[in-house]
């Protein structure tokens, strides 16, 4: 018995396609139809990829047939953004997958939680055999060491996530926290999500035209507040967004000092994303104020990156492990294939005992 | 025999600080036991060492500054342990082991374990008042520490300098916290200290009481400036390095028990 991974994923296939082959409810049991012992479908907003085992060689063009959404084309135009790995290279796949190595944001941990509901719910389903439940726990063993042994997952990446970290770090705890937003554009908005959702509730928004400044509040449950009392607002919030078009600084230390004199020792942080700055960079010189501009945000984002690239290559050393221990334990061989018959009964036990 | 104690002790001390060199060279700051589990061990010895050593002197084993010193690094460890996993494990310990570290090899190195001369009798009130205002030394220890880490924090955090230690410490507000807690137990315990040493009933230099209540002002002070949050938080941080470093020294005004004889 084979076992293989058929998919296409953001790198190979643009969103058109993997909407045209998101896969659907009935996906598995097509393939069990074709001839599949087991079948697994992992989608994800970047992935949609089944894995499967089965005694004969299915075509390509009829498993992706299988995935392909109602009113959709035919599968045969688009074959060329599908991938198929086959026994070992399929296993290695799917670590690489939960390890977030495959991922468009290389180490995002989202993933390795998508993998094991997409089990869980082929086990559920009566589609997990023991084929795929030894490939799956390892996969999530992989993963997990990939976690616990680099720092593949370490530091934030984007903008909105850089400031979420930093305002844990400055705050701790964000829940009753206040932030106002000043110009609503579109890196703020995000930036505001990214905060509401860690638990920050207060949120308000001020901008030139109140009718956007309405909208974003509206969005966020939050609250619109006129641009004209923003440094009033400042008296009282802990988070300063801000990303107005405005040409010179419209926060500066002589405006800051009586306000940070009615805040006591309470932090303020500043997250400065508009060029020209709003805020000026005095004000970092202040006891118990941490201003951010795009540039830092980007700087922190940029640096976790180049982290998680140089921890690619002991990451992908874990993976080699798991994968070499994976094809002995299933009797494959070197080149990764025809597994020996008794591994299916080997671990069919495995699959009542072990855990998700 | 009981020193043998003293540098498993300290051995395992050094383990624990040189796990933290390694996590600093490999810029892997990590989350483990290990350190923790070293500094409990060593705990464990240094507990060892000064049973053996009350046991053979028939007093609380604090008569010379070489048993003050390991006194002091032995309250350090044990505030640690108690307080440690509230504020994450390993990383206070790894501010923390180097500190004891040093204490226990300078005891160990410097020629200072010397004898009395002849036996005393025994005095609670002045083993209480050495025994308490070590104790209260390791808290303020402590708070030095949790002031260091909030100060490497904080000054990343203004730089914009973020290394990999900075995703490992506790936010802010918790070092702040726990600096706070820890100051204002240090302060209770050296205050029982001070009160208890008027009922001793032995002659003491003025220069030491003055010294001593000098301690005791600057801390009060330290914690008056936080109540009335007349200085930021960096400041109250720092305030407690430096009061830390100006009453180390003074350690050997505690050194009553051995001066007796």
């Amino acid at each position: 018995m084979n076992f293989f991974c058929f998919g296409l994923n953001h790198r190979t296939a643009p969103i058109e396609a993997r909407e045209r082959f998101a896969g659907h409810a009935r996906s598995p049991a097509l393939l069990r139809d074709l001839g599949c012992s087991e079948v697994l479908l992992l989608t994800t907003c970047n992935r949609v990829e089944i894995y499967a085992a089965a005694d004969t060689n299915i075509a390509n063009e009829e498993i992706a047939q299988s995935l392909r959404i109602e009113g959709g084309s035919s599968a045969k135009n688009d074959l060329e953004a599908f991938y198929r790995k086959e026994n070992a290279e399929c296993a290695r796949h799917l670590f690489r997958v939960a390890a977030g190595l495959d991922s468009m944001v290389v180490g995002e941990t989202e993933i390795l939680g998508q993998a094991k509901r997409a089990y869980a719910e082929a086990l559920a389903n009566g589609n997990a055999g023991p084929l795929l439940h030894r490939l799956c726990q390892r996969a999530f063993r992989a993963a997990k060491q990939v976690r616990s042994k680099t720092q593949i997952t370490r530091g934030p990446v984007s903008v909105g996530s850089v400031a979420v970290d930093l305002a844990e770090k400055i705050f701790g705890d964000l829940r009753g926290r206040k932030v106002l937003v000043l110009g609503a554009g579109e890196t703020s908005a995000k930036t505001l999500r990214a905060l509401a959702s860690r638990g920050v509730s207060d949120l308000r928004v001020s901008n030139r035209t109140p009718a956007r400044a309405e909208e974003l509040a509206s969005e966020l449950e939050g609250l619109a507040v006129p641009f004209g009392t923003w440094l009033e607002q400042c008296r009282e919030i802990d988070i300063l967004i801000s990303s107005t078009a405005a040409e010179t600084h419209l926060l500066t230390p002589p405006l800051l000092v009586p306000i940070l004199r009615d805040r006591a020792d309470r932090p303020l942080f500043i997250i400065d994303i508009a060029v020209p700055r709003d805020v000026a960079p005095e004000v970092n010189e202040f006891d118990g104020v941490y201003l951010y501009d795009i540039d830092s945000l980007q700087q922190i984002a940029s640096e976790s990156h180049e982290l998680r690239r140089q921890q690619l290559a002991a990451a992908e050393a874990i993976i080699d492990e798991h994968v070499a221990d994976f094809q002995k334990h299933l009797g494959l061989s070197k080149s990764g294939t025809r597994p020996t018959k008794e591994c299916p009964a080997r671990v069919s036990g495995e699959l009542r005992t072990s855990e998700l | 025999m009981d020193r043998q104690f003293l540098i498993f002790a300290t051995i395992c001390y050094l383990a624990a600080v040189i796990r933290t060199v390694v996590s600093f060279r490999a810029r892997i700051f990590r989350r483990s036991r290990f350190v923790f589990l070293t500094i409990a061990l060593g705990f464990v010895l240094q507990t060892a060492f000064l049973t053996v050593r009350g046991h053979t002197l028939g007093s609380c084993p604090i008569t010379n500054l070489f048993e003050v010193l390991v006194f002091l690094a032995w309250s350090i460890a044990l505030i640690y342990l108690l307080i440690g996993p509230a504020y994450r494990l390993s990383l206070m310990g790894a501010f923390t082991a180097p500190l004891v570290f040093l204490l226990q090899v300078a005891a160990l190195l410097a020629p200072i374990d010397i004898p009395r001369a002849s036996p005393i009798a025994p005095n609670p009130w002045l083993e209480f008042h050495a025994s308490i205002s070590i104790i209260a030394y390791g808290a303020f220890a402590l708070a030095c520490v949790a002031g260091a880490m909030y100060l490497v924090q904080e000054r990343q955090l203004k730089t914009h300098q973020l290394r990999s230690i900075f995703y490992h410490l506790p936010p802010l507000p918790n070092l702040f916290s726990a600096m706070t807690r820890l100051l204002w137990f240090g302060f209770i315990l050296y205050s029982a200290g001070m009160i208890s040493g008027f009922f001793v009933n032995e002659p003491m230099p003025w220069t030491k009481i003055v010294l001593a209540f000098a301690i005791w002002i600057l801390y009060g002070a330290i914690l008056q400036g936080r109540y009335l949050r007349w200085m930021a938080p960096r400041r109250i941080a720092a305030l407690c390095m430096f009061a830390f470093a100006v009453a180390l020294p003074l350690l050997w005004s505690i050194e009553f028990v051995g001066h007796r004889a």
